[in-house]
């Protein structure tokens, strides 16, 4: 009944929409609630909570920060997106390095406010083009997050069993693959988006335009592909260190993987590519809570580790591509650095779809479908592995 | 002359004395704190929670009653089969416990010389003094592709079976083996010697006597093992997500929805809960738990 009382009213809109030609070109809207944005800084209140990824907070770049503002900064390390999501809602943390799989969230969720640009000298012409004016955290216009640091999903590849690098992605996802047994594979729900990237390649018939805006057709696509996967699957990794070891120790071949941790492994015969495909990446952001009472401490931090030492030194204690690319230049260390993680190579991270939250209204512009949200994300991948 | 002693002063004692009703109470605050306090009600929210709604949107929990996140464990295949897979290998986890604890309590409590048998003891249960990872990450280590078990079988031509459900068996085996084996070992030590002598002088060899007069006297002792052994891998996921390669257990599915979906995780955590209270109920059936 009531949905025969909205159709009306619905296609008018959908008419009217059409009729101004906006459905498919113009700029993406999202409802998102009305988080008042700060008009200028105060006094510095003294403490700043921070929920972070490890190796994001350092007494290094901590204590001349505290030395400077007087803001004791207490750290809380997060071992994944949802876990983020899920502290940042407490209400007890002023700010956030979330990916953005979980940046959206925290957006469109208000849990999180714009920020006043102005405030923030340091996000200046030296943040890498391709971290800038990204979905996942800049909506209707008004930028919510300062970007970090980003590194891609790369297929990383035994190179003295597979003898070469392999060109596609297929030796993943394909039942006849030759390794089959001996792959693995990130295990999240995000990782659908990487099947989403293999189908807009391969079908394109599926008419994916963005990896995060499937629609209902479009994850069952995807989910099935996953499905032929965990057949072929030898081990899901999310822990680092059993990702590492599974390489080599021999149990896996080819799969999912990040620079750093192909670094780590320090195997001469591991190596890493970027398949025709492409592929999806993390891109890290500052995201500052809706509810904190800290925000000129805040604000400050954000101000501070946006220089391109700061900045360079969570990248290179991270191990991903720093945002502030000014810091490439400081010596031949952090050269050769942003050489290995790519960080100036703007031509590389066009092929990467950077993580972001898919929710339901679609992020690739489409308004007359309901996308799929991240819980239907989530409930897919617990069928995948069955 | 011996002057009358006074009695020395004891105030709680004597105020205590004359009330019996306080005496049980400061006898039963502290287990009772715990038990209703943090362990029924923690329960008891649980399973509420498992009625609530989430909103979709913002993964928040909305209070109301559903009983969809039960009838999901039913209907979706994943769900289901999830669910018989970990009780299958909780159940797989126990029989090896048993078959592994009977010869060797046997071997400990009748045949082996006492610093043999306090040899045994103290292996069996120095394990559990190592870290739950160190341990689980010492089996990861052992049954990779290139590890300590694929290098002592390859003179024989065998490799191992690599990351899935047999070596999840077998971790959580080595992980619980010291609840089953202490108790079997205690119970077997236990009999009589002479109930060896009178089944052999009866004409019963090694096996029958094992099967007809061992094992039904030390039933208890397996059932109290068993609860432990079967409980604690039904609850398990990091050993499937160290050495259990794609292998999926129901606590997999609760680690997966606690920050997303809270109603899911709460109802999934009942599956071991009812698994658990079925198992009690059958070993009621037996009575072997009025022997314990």
């Amino acid at each position: 009944m009531r949905r025969s009382k909205l159709a009306f009213p619905a296609l008018l809109a959908a008419s009217a929409l059409a009729l101004s030609g906006c459905a498919a070109t113009g700029e993406l809207t999202l409802t998102v609630p009305d988080v008042p944005m700060k008009t200028e800084l105060g006094a510095f209140e003294g403490e700043l909570n921070i929920v972070n990824w490890s190796g994001f907070v350092d007494p290094k770049w901590v204590d001349p920060f505290t030395a400077e503002t007087g803001c004791v900064v207490n750290s809380r390390v997060a071992g994944t997106s949802d876990e983020m999501v899920t502290l940042m809602r407490t209400g007890e943390y002023d700010l956030v390095s979330a990916s953005g799989d979980a940046a959206l969230r925290l957006i469109v969720g208000g849990d999180v406010q714009p920020l006043n640009m102005e405030l923030i000298p340091n996000f200046s012409d030296e943040i890498a083009e391709g971290m800038k004016g990204q979905i996942y955290d800049v909506v209707n216009g008004k930028p919510y997050g300062v970007p970090i640091g980003r590194g891609a999903n790369l297929l990383q590849y035994n190179e003295t069993v597979t003898g070469s690098a392999p060109e596609s992605w297929d030796v993943v996802w394909e039942s006849d693959s030759p390794y089959a047994g001996k792959i693995t594979a990130y295990d999240a729900p995000i990782y659908i988006a990487d099947a989403a990237v293999y189908l807009m390649y391969h079908k394109p018939e599926l008419e994916i335009k963005n990896p995060y805006a499937l629609d209902e057709t479009q994850l069952a696509a995807a989910v099935d592909l996953l499905k032929q996967q965990n057949a072929i699957i030898g081990e899901y990794w999310s822990d680092p260190v059993a990702q590492i070891t599974s390489f080599v120790g021999g149990n896996t071949v080819v799969g999912t993987s990040w620079e750093i941790l192909k670094k780590f492994a320090a195997q001469d015969n591991l190596k890493t590519t970027l398949p025709v495909e492409g592929s999806t990446g993390w891109y890290d952001t500052w995201l500052i809570s809706s509810t904190t009472p800290n925000s000129n401490c805040a604000y400050a931090w954000i101000d501070y580790t946006s220089q391109a030492s700061v900045n360079g030194a969570i990248a290179m204690n991270f191990g991903m591509a720093p945002a502030n690319i000014a810091f490439c230049a400081t010596d031949a260390d952090t050269q050769a650095h942003c050489d290995q993680f790519a960080a100036e190579d703007e031509a590389f991270w066009d092929q990467v779809w950077p993580w972001t939250t898919p929710i339901e209204e679609c992020v690739d512009g489409r308004t007359e479908v309901t996308c799929t949200s991240f819980q239907d994300w989530t409930n897919a991948w617990v069928t995948v592995k069955g | 002359m011996s002057a009358i002693q006074k009695a020395p002063q004891r105030p709680v004692s004597t105020y205590l004395h004359k009330r019996p009703n306080v005496r049980l109470i400061a006898l039963l605050a502290l287990p009772m704190t715990w038990l209703i306090g943090v362990y029924i009600i923690s329960l008891a929210l649980l399973l509420v929670t498992a009625l609530w709604f989430i909103d979709p949107f913002t993964s928040k929990v909305i209070p109301g009653f559903t009983l969809d996140n039960f009838i999901n464990i039913f209907t979706v295949p994943a769900y289901f089969s999830t669910a018989i897979r970990t009780l299958a290998i909780a159940l797989a986890v126990t029989l090896v416990c048993i078959l592994f604890a009977i010869p060797l309590g046997i071997f400990m409590a009748k045949i082996a010389r006492p610093w043999v048998r306090n040899l045994l003891a103290v292996a069996i249960t120095l394990p559990l003094w190592a870290g739950y990872l160190v341990k689980l990450l010492a089996m990861r280590l052992t049954f990779t592709e290139q590890g300590l078990f694929n290098w002592l079988m390859e003179p024989f031509g065998i490799t191992g079976p690599g990351f899935g459900i047999p070596v999840t068996v077998l971790t959580l085996a080595y992980l619980w083996f010291p609840y089953m084996a202490l108790p079997v070992f205690t119970a077997i030590r236990q009999l009589p010697h002479n109930l060896f002598d009178a089944s052999a002088d009866l004409g019963a060899k090694g096996w029958p006597t094992v099967f007809r007069m061992v094992l039904p006297l030390i039933t208890p002792a397996i059932i109290a093992g068993s609860v432990f052994t079967f409980s604690l891998s039904l609850g398990d996921y990091l050993a499937a997500k160290f050495v259990g390669g794609s292998t999926q257990m129901i606590g997999s599915i609760i680690a997966s929805n606690i920050n997303l979906n809270p109603p899911v995780a709460a109802a999934f955590s009942m599956v071991p809960i009812a698994f658990v209270v079925m198992y009690l109920v059958i070993a009621r059936r037996t009575g072997s738990l009025e022997r314990m």
